[in-house]
């Protein structure tokens, strides 16, 4: 029979098949960070139990990292600080390779995984965190799960679960100039909704994926847990190979060569079916952010603001009702008149190289508005190395944004970035939810390219019209 | 794990959807090295204002909905985040069963690891339960998969037959995998000679 993607990664890592529908399923690599761990480590000690084992888990913290220059000498909040220290003690006590924030390597676990080359096509990769669908770039089957999935994982290099239906989001052509891989899974997220891909493993297809680079895929893999799915794949091709070549943990000599060949197997049969099929032109994706509390509150940044009445659906137009008091917008303002406080480019979605040369060429030669505080966070000390050897820390720092250390930071509030109450954020991050930038905070997702517009004018701003300046 | 048999309760609706797991348990609660505690951090920006004082229009901040045990809730509940506290507040809380048309996967599955049985319902169903949450008393019973309305009227469910046995039996995940340890094993070796290069 013919197979999907999906189907071939999960049928190679059948350990066991209960009769009960739930299968257990071999876990190759496990990334771990010092949010989801503790109290796993901890049921280990409890029940008197060891890794199975330990070369296919690695360590590192990035969450409540603080993004300051004088990290290392002091973190203020002790908790965080305990959970930091928790993670490296616990990745001692239990043979962990672990990452320290003084390294250059350290950085969101997120982008350290491809980065170091331990991300690889065909492998099953989690995370006690849901943005683990990143991974699926590559053609790894890659997902978040809690911590008591985390414990069970460590414990015995295997999860129980049950195999989840096959979708397919296919968008054929190419994005128009302007319109990038954030736009792209905005507007993806935007057609078929936060829980459009609940209960589905989702495989991109189409020269719209085709024909972005490997970090461009990362973004639309990592947000795809924001269209309900539980992972998110692109089959691997030349590109996801030269990315791969050459990275610390990838293979080499005549291992490469046999990983090739069985990478190169790796794609959806040309018969397979999938359970639920969407198919968008990408000629027709222009720059998008969103207006509300949910990813799926998005809309072209040429629209505008829409009323609750707008909607069809009475749950929509309750939910709509609820963000746009939370978010403090009028029906029928123009998106691109909403001014904004902060600016923030980073996080897992957006913290890559490709990212910052992105909102770089924007804001080249150019000032950020005086009412505008600009964050710029790499996602890892070697992403941050890279960016400075290209100078574009200079052209940041000369712009009048800040420069700051790998981390999470403002990505959630659980490390000094965040917002005050009331105060409204162009955010190249994954989730608007109410409260997530910190406590009453405002969250507007775009990408970097129109986060740093917005930095620019001082408002949510089509980059479009500020290149051609 | 507890089991979960029987659980008699009151039952509070809390009918919005796409409840997201940062509105269960807000970011700041995550530095906990802890699983237990939690229960007065859930639902928090709802529960408390600005001044950490609590909201009283709020439904779990209402007598007797202070003592819920079974939580009635909209579409896609507990979307967004792995973080397992989201469910271990709910624990704390003392809710121990939730009620909703759809779960977000991730949540689901964290809440089974905790004891909590999540029940997916026909939306008319769900809406039928939330009118009849004025307080009483629900009962839901996983040996015959029925929910017991306070008039006594019953609506059955279904869950898939491994979880509903974890959960009656009160089972450790971790001690039933190990059971297949031997499996465990012979894959690995059979995946070292096919993909030598994942075991360097
Ligand atoms: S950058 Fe944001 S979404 Fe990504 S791992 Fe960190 S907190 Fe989570």
């Amino acid at each position: 029979m013919a197979k999907t993607l999906y189907d071939k990664l999960w049928e190679s890592h059948v350990v066991h098949q209960d009769e009960g529908g739930a299968a257990l399923i071999y876990i190759d690599l496990h990334l771990t960070h010092e949010v989801t761990t503790p109290q796993a480590y901890e049921g280990l000690r409890l029940s008197q139990r060891k890794l199975h084992r330990t070369d296919k888990t690695i360590a590192v913290p990035d969450h409540n990292v603080p993004s300051t220059s004088d990290r290392m000498e002091k973190i203020d909040d002790p908790e965080s600080r305990l959970q930091l220290e928790t993670l490296k003690q616990n990745s001692e006590d239990f043979g962990v390779e672990y990452i320290p924030m003084d390294d250059i390597r350290q950085g969101i676990v997120h982008i350290i995984g491809p980065e170091q080359g331990l991300t690889q096509p065909g492998k099953t990769i989690v995370c006690g965190d849901s943005h683990t669908a990143t991974h699926g770039a590559f053609g790894a089957l890659a997902f978040g799960i809690g911590t008591s999935d985390v414990e069970h994982t460590l414990a015995t290099q295997t999860l129980s679960m049950q195999k989840s239906k096959n979708m397919l989001v296919k968008v054929e052509g190419e994005l128009p100039v302007g319109t990038t891989s954030k736009d792209l899974i905005l507007a993806i997220i935007g057609r078929i909704g936060t829980a459009g891909g609940t209960g589905h493993v989702i495989e991109y297809q189409g020269d719209a994926f085709t024909n972005l680079s490997m970090e461009g895929r990362m973004t639309v893999c990592n947000m795809t847990i924001e269209g309900g799915a539980r992972a998110g794949l692109i089959a691997p091709d030349g590109k996801t190979l030269e990315y791969l070549k050459g990275k610390p943990h990838a293979p080499k000599g005549a291992a490469w060569e046999a990983a090739v060949t069985y990478w190169q197997s790796l794609k959806t049969d040309d018969s397979a079916v999938f359970d639920k099929e969407i198919v968008i032109q990408a000629s027709e994706i222009i720059p998008h952010v969103t207006w509300g509390t949910s990813p799926e509150d998005v809309l072209p940044i040429t629209a505008s603001v829409p009323a609750p009445e707008d909607f069809d659906d009475t749950d929509k137009q309750s939910g709509a009702r609820r963000s746009l008091e939370y978010m403090g917008l009028e029906p029928g303002t123009p998106l691109d008149q909403v001014p904004v406080d902060k600016v923030f480019i980073g996080s897992c979605t957006n913290g890559r190289i490709e990212d910052l040369r992105a909102a770089a060429a924007v804001m080249k030669g150019r000032k950020v508005a005086d009412t505008v505080t600009t964050l710029v966070v790499p996602g890892s000390g070697l992403v941050k190395y890279q960016a400075e050897e290209e100078g574009l820390d200079q052209i940041f720092l000369e712009a009048g944004a800040e420069w700051r250390e790998p981390s999470c930071s403002m990505c959630l509030g659980m490390n000094p970035d965040f917002l005050n109450p009331g105060e409204r954020c162009a955010s190249t991050s994954n989730r608007n939810f109410e409260g997530r930038q910190g406590r009453g905070g405002r969250t507007h997702l775009l990408s970097p390219a129109m986060a740093a517009a917005a930095a620019l004018t001082g408002r949510l701003t089509d980059v479009r019209t500020v290149m051609e300046e | 794990m507890d089991k979960f048999t029987v659980l008699t309760g009151v039952a509070a609706a809390i009918p919005m959807v796409n409840v997201d797991t940062d509105m269960i348990m807000p970011k700041q609660f995550l530095k906990t090295i802890k699983r237990t505690g939690l229960g007065i951090a859930a639902f928090y920006d709802m529960r408390y204002d600005e001044n950490e004082v609590e909201r009283p229009e709020f439904i779990l901040n209402q007598e007797p909905f202070r003592k819920t045990k079974i939580l009635i809730a909209g579409k896609n509940f507990g979307c967004g985040s792995s973080r397992e506290h989201a469910p271990w507040g709910l624990l704390d809380f003392g809710i121990r069963c939730v009620i909703a048309p759809s779960f977000a996967d991730i949540f689901y599955n964290n809440c089974f690891k905790n004891g909590i049985l999540c029940v997916t319902l026909p939306e008319v169903q769900v809406d039928a339960l939330t009118q009849k949450a004025d307080g009483a008393e629900f009962t839901v019973d996983l040996d015959s998969l029925e929910i017991t309305e306070p008039d006594g009227s019953k609506t059955s469910f279904e869950l898939d037959s491994t979880r509903r046995h974890n959960m009656l039996n009160g089972l450790d995940d971790i001690a039933l995998t190990l059971n297949h340890i031997d499996k465990i094993k012979a894959f690995e070796s059979k995946q070292q000679a096919q993909q030598p290069w994942l075991y360097n």
